[in-house]
Parts: C-alpha cells; structure tokens; sequence
C-alpha cells in the first residue's frame, strides 16, 4: 500500500511529518525535500509521510518560491495531519521538528 | 510618518497571550486555582510553559474557520452526488458505527475538560492552549455527528449512539476510559488525555479509522479526519509540552509523572484492542494490520523515538509494555472472536471473515493466523452453512478496569485465559491482564465503583431480566445488529446497486431514523 522513494532506515531515531497530500501542500512538500537532504519521502493513503534521521526544516522562503505567492508558517497547521519528534522552533521564517535530548 | 512595524510571531504571542494576563490582588492564588496543589505535583514558575505553535485567537480563528469551509464544501458535495453509493460494502460501516458510539462521546467529554482546565491552570499559557483545545474538542464532536449524519439517512445503527454510549456493554470501554481521566486531577488529566491519548497512542486510534475511511471509498469521513488531526498535532504539542514542563519544574514530579505514563499507557492500550479488530476484521478494504501499525506508530516512534528523549529526565518507558508488545500477534483475533459471538448484543453487525480476508490475515500474521484462529472460522462456518449462527448466550466476565471481556490470554500462553484478582474489603475484583491489576491495586477505592455492564444486568438496572428486555434497553433496532448476511442494510445496499433507472437509484431512507 505504499511507495517508498527511498530506503527506510530502521533502528534510526527518527522525526517525522505526515501532510495531507493536496495541490497547495505539494510546494510544502517539494521545498521540505530540498531543504533537508538526508529526508525520505513516503505516500500514504490521502498523506504523504516525511521522516528524518535527523530534523525537519520547513522555510517559508522555499515554500513561497514554488508557492508563487507569500505563505505564513501559520498556514502549515492547514497541512499537517501529525507528526513525531518535537517542535523545536516555530516562527515567521521557518518550522524546526527534532528530538530536544 | 513610518508605517507601524508588524508583530513578529513571537511578539504577537507574548502580546496577547501573556501580557493580557494579570498578578492577582483581591484574592490568594491558591484560592483562585484550587485544583493545582493536591496531586503532589509542585511548579515554581508557570511562564515557563512553552507553546511551540504561538497561537494567538486571531489565528486560531482565521485557520479554523479555514478548515471548517473545506469540510462543508466535502460535505455538500457527497450529499449532492450520492456519494454514499461509493462505500465499498455496507460492512465498512460497523468502523463508523464503532467510531460515533465510542469515540465522538469522549470529544465532547475532552471539550468540557480542557474548558475547565482552561479557567483553572494557573499560567496564561497552558490555560489558552486549553482553551483552543476546548474549542477544537467541541469542533470534532459537532463536525463528526454532522459528518456521520449523512449515512444516517440511509444506513442503520447511527440513531442512538449517545444514549448507547452509556449504557451498552463494550462502549463501557471508551466511557469508562475517559471517566476515570476526568475524574483525576488537573495534572493527571494532561497526562492521560494531553500526552497519553493526544500523543503517545493517537496516531494508533485515529489514522487506522482515517486511512480506513479513505481506502473505502468514506470521502466525507476521510476529510473530517485530516480536518480533526490537523488540530491533533496541536494536542500533541500541548502533551508533550505538560509533561516536560512539570518534569523540569521540580525533580520530585518525576515519579509521579512516570506513575501516571504505566496507568494511562496501560489503559489506553486496552481501549486500542477496539480499534485492533476493527483493522483487521471489520475494513472491507484493509489498510494495514493491527501489528504494522503498532510496530510503526508505537515501537518505531514512541519506543525508538519520544523515550529516549524522556530517558533524559529520568522516565522509563511504560509499565507493562511488553505485554502489549508481546500480544500484538493476537490482539486483534481474541477480541473479533469475541464480538463474532456477542454482535447479537452490539450496535454493530460481524461476520465470518471471507476467504479473502483469512489469506491477508494468514499473510499479516504468519506466526499465529492459521495456527490460531483459523481453525475456530472454519468451525464458525460450518455451523453458518448448516443453517445456524453461532451467538454466545451468556454474558461474559469484565475486567474490573479496562471493562474489556476477559477475553485476553496468558503471556507466552496463547491458549490459556489470564485470570487475575484481588480481594479489597472482603469483595473479590477480577482483571485481564498485570496491567489492570495494577492499576487497581494503586487506587482500589476509585474502581471497586465501576459501572459495570454485565453486573448491572444481573443486579436488574438494565431493563429487565432478559435479553430482549436489555436490547430495548440499549435501544437497538432490528439491523442495527447481529450478522452482517443477509441483514437490512446488505438487502438494501445490493438493491441500490442493482437498479439501473435513475428513479430507482435514488434510494429510500432507512425507516426508524
């Protein structure tokens, strides 16, 4: 039921996201995947599941320019379903998800 | 003269979350937020609740408004487009039969008590993060009852869930649950709802009903459920923040803390055996099984993930959490078996799993599938193809605290039942499970008051001594139970999808509702 694009690490502590795969979320998506290299992407039923063996960084910057239009970080609360990790910053530029220790 | 300079987000919050608030002088703190003392957990300085989303009322409005019209836009489209003729079988709708009874209750029940811890937490930020809680909780109890009303119109079942939520034998379950979260304390409650249910165990309850919904072809209830979680992440973040925060302010919350983690792991554990047959028996179009998702959403992210971080202050992960991983090969199967013979008493219907459905289990559970449970569905099928349907004509024993049937097993033992009891004031109480047990033998003078279904019907308070007297009583309808074959809603659904003319496809509502 799911298509892995690419390896799932296991035994590796992870953060993730789960985003309502819709046609604004897919510039949420696209800029999470640039901005964090070491992410894997996931499609689920109706989701689409980001995780990290590090941290999850979205940046409004990335998210505007293939937006097109200005987009507030508020707006992610529009896209996120659920997540793991912490949020460890959440401002005007940029959303930060790690574990604290 | 310049333009005003915008409020940066964290200015904002700052602005109108904590400068709004205001250092009592008429009355002593104490009096004014009484509920905070007595559980033993001490906080120094309540400004050091952190709220990682900064939340402000005029956000929260804007963005729910937002989320609300995408709903009702769903909505109206499917009731415009009949979208109810989607559903992959009627059957798919015993999960959503299970959901508004067990589930949509305890919304309104976390609505009332986050308002309440809204008014009395003593710092300015947890008490408006409670509030926006409040406030969505009432969101999900309205959005689900209006979301679920359009299969109402058509389908049984769905006309007395409230008034079955308090009375009916397995909705004791979900009922007693959140019974027992707010009766706590104020500080108990975070940990059993805010971090327990909210965090530790709710991608476990409502992603295997959301991506259910979506894999059978429920668009409204899919929507709602995105919509609703998009809140959930929010909840989490308050969990996760109540428990860190209390576990920084004073090292003498640590055992408390981790007290509450065993308790209300264990307890929401036990309400998930629901959600676990419902996975695994009652999707007509299955999503993944009980064991996928508890390895993922359980071992791999809060085992592997979240405990680790706790390690930090000190918390273990949960008491008895080997039990739970131990049975995750059998859960599901004890528990279905279980209904399959009860469901004359239930709001929802069962059946023999097709022979589709026992290869995917077959697949999904190689360890124990055909060993197991096979063999008691081809003795279930033989006497259906005899003319009979096997229902079980007594009532079974619950367990004292998780109000489950003690249907569950011996560790390590498949085949034995785990009987556990305890006598408290020359009564006897009997448990599933270590884990309830223990949770009994912590606050004994809490659960000897269970209401306990299956002893009301024996003490008279449930309508009468017989099982008819007790299915009136429930308010159940004929259809709204029993086998799934040949019932109304099967009958009626194969002729909506029969008929060919337009005039015929438009289907009659079921009558009663």
């Amino acid at each position: 039921m799911t298509q892995s694009t690419g390896p799932t690490p296991t035994r590796v502590r992870q953060v993730g996201v789960d985003i309502q795969e819709t046609e604004e979320n897919r510039a949420v998506v696209e800029a999470v995947e640039a901005d964090n290299e070491d992410c894997t992407v996931r499609h689920m039923p109706g989701l689409v599941r980001i995780t990290s063996p590090t941290r999850i960084v979205v940046n409004r910057e990335s998210v505007e320019q293939r937006l097109g239009r200005e987009w507030e970080t508020h707006e992610f609360q529009l896209a996120i379903v659920s997540y793991f990790g912490h949020i460890a910053e959440w401002d005007d530029d940029q959303i930060l998800i790690q574990w604290d220790h | 003269m310049a333009a005003p300079r915008k409020l940066s987000m964290k200015q904002r919050y700052a602005a109108l979350t904590r400068d709004l608030d205001w250092d009592l002088s008429y009355v002593d703190e104490d009096k004014a937020y009484p509920y905070t003392s007595f559980e033993g957990i001490k906080i120094h300085d309540w400004s050091k609740w952190e709220d990682p989303f900064r939340l402000t009322i005029d956000a929260y409005m804007k963005y729910q408004a937002e989320k609300d019209k995408r709903l009702y836009a769903v909505l109206d489209s499917f009731a415009q487009g009949q979208g109810h003729l989607q559903l992959t079988d009627p059957s798919y709708l015993n999960a959503m039969k299970l959901f508004l009874q067990g589930v949509t209750p305890l919304e309104y029940q976390a609505h009332r008590n986050f308002a309440y811890l809204a008014r009395f937490l003593n710092g300015p930020g947890p008490r408006f993060a409670a509030l926006c809680q409040s406030q969505d909780e009432l969101r999900h109890a309205q959005t689900e009852i209006h979301t679920l009303s359009n299969y109402n119109k058509y389908y049984q079942g769905m006309h007395s869930w409230q008034h079955q939520h308090d009375r009916v034998w397995y909705l004791s379950v979900p009922k007693s649950y959140f019974d027992d979260a707010v009766t706590a304390g104020p500080f108990e409650f975070l940990i059993a709802i805010g971090f327990s249910f909210e965090y530790l165990l709710t991608n476990l309850l409502f992603v295997p009903f959301m991506s259910g919904a979506s894999f059978n072809g429920d668009l409204p209830t899919m929507t709602f459920g995105f919509s609703a979680q998009s809140d959930e992440s929010r909840h989490m973040t308050l969990g996760l923040e109540a428990i860190k925060f209390m576990l920084e302010q004073d090292p003498d919350n640590v055992p408390i803390v981790q007290a509450w983690i065993d308790k209300w792991f264990w307890r929401g554990y036990r309400l998930l055996a629901l959600v676990s047959q419902m996975l695994d028996y009652m999707l007509p179009r299955k999503v993944m099984s009980w064991k996928e998702a508890f390895e993922l959403y359980f071992e791999e992210q809060m085992l592997g993930g979240l405990f680790p971080d706790l390690a930090y202050y000190g918390i273990k992960p949960p008491r008895h959490v080997e039990h739970a991983i131990a049975e995750k090969e059998i859960l599901s199967h004890q528990v279905y078996w279980t209904l399959y013979q009860f469901s004359f008493a239930a709001g929802f219907t069962t059946t023999v799993p097709s022979e589709d459905a026992q290869k995917w289990l077959a697949e999904q559970y190689p360890q124990t599938f055909e060993r197991l449970y096979k063999p008691l569905w081809d003795k279930a099928s033989a006497v259906v193809d005899d003319g009979g349907r096997y229902f079980y004509q007594g009532l079974p024993q619950l367990c004292q605290v998780c109000q489950v049937p003690m249907l569950f097993t011996e560790p390590g033992d498949p085949t034995t039942i785990c009987q556990r009891h305890t006598e408290f004031e020359g009564e006897r109480y009997d448990f599933c499970s270590d884990g309830c047990q223990w949770i009994f033998e912590r606050e004994p003078e809490k659960y000897v008051q269970a209401w306990l279904p299956v002893h009301q019907i024996y003490q008279g308070n449930c309508g009468g001594p017989t099982v008819p007297d007790v299915l009136a009583w429930y308010k159940l309808q004929p259809g709204d139970n029993g086998e799934i074959a040949g019932n109304v809603e099967q009958t009626a659904w194969e002729a909506w999808h029969a008929t060919s003319s337009a005039e015929e496809q438009a289907p009659a509502p079921v009558a009663g509702n």
